[in-house]
């Protein structure tokens, strides 16, 4: 019951504004593929595009073999979205809401429970709620659903963690792995770099542009330079200070407790001493250089800065 | 005013909505210049106690000082001392750079003169100076979340309120708001900030965490991996929020 889909050189303009630049890529049947980049990277532009929403400039997509385009009506139906903004009827109650999205897809929310059964049980005890009465968590819950009901072979979900804390966002995604099971195909976009490691796929996105696509693994593997954290007991001073030692050691940012820098060149054997005592001749105590393991973000800033 | 002064202090501090407690008998300090992590889950309480703080909503019962003054019954010399800034409201889309500047200056009660010097100063900072005259929507996220920082803190408040400020931002563009932060922070005006990125927490002196209306957790990032064993402010999070 899962889709492929195919994007060809898809451009976007609005206006001036390119939105989306030569943006071609595959996602196989059954994937749970994540859209990663800030706000402004053209995540949300895509996806609307992939569910007919928006015509392309120029370029195309086709999901299951169908053309976004000529055959929309289609394609609508194996689709189910879950936009960014909350959109469902806020003064209908939420089995309302359900009813509603079913009716337009000429099912009922009888017909088809079992396939939501998982999530919307969560929120059953307040079917009778009006949705804009719901927390933020329930209204996700039910937004969900609603992309669900008709059975779609083909889910879209944009930014569905954005201002969502830490725990919850964890519990989301477990929900993602156990949709996926069903055999659906997942896109899902999101800021936060940690997620990507949650996916089969990524792309990696910004300013209308992909700037990598592959597992999130690869990508980490293939981070270009060696990766190193530091630490000492004056992280403020540490970020201009690391800049003064050489012009080798680049791609300085905080990572948390630490800061990580990368160099290519500098033997390797030789960059803790190095940096270690440059430090502190500065008047760093408790310094610690080691080597690293890169992270998506590692890799996301490393492509911003090229 | 020295650095060990408190310019937030909470004690006791109860708000009830009908039955629901949102916040339960809170009590901590702020001092000055100090960056203060004020985590949690999504309704955990956390809006319901800066709204408190910002003087917005009053207290059921208990207390809280901000900049020295009761956030009970001296609620406008609460405003005038704080500034505050978040994702969803921050500036105004369909006014330009300039005229943000010039509102917010306005409402803070500055002189026309202060307003366009302090304009030109944090516009140069940030090298903006071209954009003055573009209207708000037209700038990228990240900018705006730069400006809005700026604005919040043009009247040199002893508080900043940030309510997930970097939310939706690119990584470059976050740490450069971090680097804002600090720079602030260490003129002396504290920084109260809420975040879900958990490598921020890291940036923080000190943290809360919130749980079900209660602080469970306040200390310094280190310390609060130390007492509950862990390597990462994540891992302390999901401790705590997952009840």
């Amino acid at each position: 019951m899962s889709v492929k889909l195919e994007i060809q050189e898809l451009n976007k303009d609005f206006e001036k504004v390119k939105a989306l630049k030569n943006v071609s890529l595959k996602v196989e049947p059954g994937e749970l593929f994540g859209f990663i980049g800030p706000d402004g990277a053209g995540k949300t532009t895509l996806f609307r595009l992939i569910t007919s929403l928006l015509l392309p400039t120029s370029g195309s997509i086709s999901v299951d073999g169908l053309d976004c385009v000529s055959d929309f009506k289609k394609i609508r139906n194996l689709t189910g979205y879950m936009p960014g903004r909350f959109s469902l009827y806020l003064d209908l109650t939420v089995e309302e809401n359900l009813n509603f999205y079913a009716s337009i897809f000429k099912t009922s929310l009888k017909e088809n429970y079992h396939l939501i059964k998982d999530i919307y049980e969560q929120i059953e005890p307040f079917k009778k709620r009006k949705a804009g009465d719901l927390s933020g968590g329930m209204k996700q819950k039910l937004a969900l659903s609603c992309a669900l009901i008709h059975k779609p072979k083909l889910l879209i979900l944009d930014e569905p963690t954005t201002g969502v804390d830490a725990v919850s966002r964890k519990e989301f995604w477990e929900l993602l792995k156990k949709m996926q099971k069903t055999g659906i195909t997942i896109l899902v976009s999101t800021p936060y770099m940690d997620e990507a490691s949650l996916c089969d796929r990524v792309a990696l996105m910004q300013k209308g542009e992909i700037m990598a696509v592959d597992t999130p693994e690869i990508i980490v593997n293939s981070y270009a330079g060696r990766l190193w954290e530091v630490k000492t007991n004056n992280m403020f001073a540490l970020l201009s200070n690391l800049n003064e030692i050489n012009d080798d050691i680049r791609l300085i940012f905080r990572f948390g407790e630490t800061v990580h820098f990368t160099t290519t060149k500098l033997e390797e054997d030789t960059v803790s001493t190095l940096v270690a005592s440059s430090l502190k001749e500065k008047g760093h105590e408790n310094i610690v250089v080691k080597k690293t393991v890169a992270q998506i973000e590692d890799c996301f800033l490393a492509l911003m800065e090229e | 005013m020295n650095k060990e002064e408190n310019i937030i202090v909470v004690e006791n501090l109860v708000k009830k909505f009908g039955n629901f407690v949102a916040n339960d008998n809170l009590n901590f300090e702020v001092k000055k210049g100090e960056i203060f992590g004020f985590l949690g889950a999504n309704g955990a309480g956390k809006t319901t106690a800066i709204k408190i703080l910002s003087g917005l909503s009053k207290p059921t019962s208990g207390k809280a000082i901000v900049a020295g003054f009761d956030v009970s019954r001296e609620t406008d010399e609460v405003k005038k001392n704080i500034g505050y800034m978040s994702q969803r409201f921050s500036l105004y889309d369909d006014l330009t750079v300039k005229e943000n500047f010039r509102f917010y200056g306005g409402i803070y009660r500055l002189s026309n003169k202060e307003i366009r010097e302090k304009t030109e100063f944090m516009l140069n900072k940030l090298g903006m100076t071209d954009y003055r005259d573009m209207l708000l929507k037209k700038i990228p996220l990240g900018w705006k979340q730069k400006l809005a920082f700026s604005v919040a803190g043009m009247h040199d408040p002893a508080v900043v309120f940030l309510d997930e400020p970097t939310g939706g931002v690119d990584p470059i563009t976050r740490r450069q708001f971090w680097e804002m932060i600090y720079e602030k922070a260490d003129e002396g005006t504290t920084v109260f900030v809420t975040t879900h990125y958990m490598d921020e927490a890291e940036y923080c002196q000190r943290v809360s965490i919130m749980a079900e209306g209660r602080i469970e957790a306040l200390d310094t990032p280190a310390m609060l991996k130390k007492q509950f064993g862990v390597k990462t402010m994540d891992e302390v999070f999901v401790k705590i929020a997952r009840v």
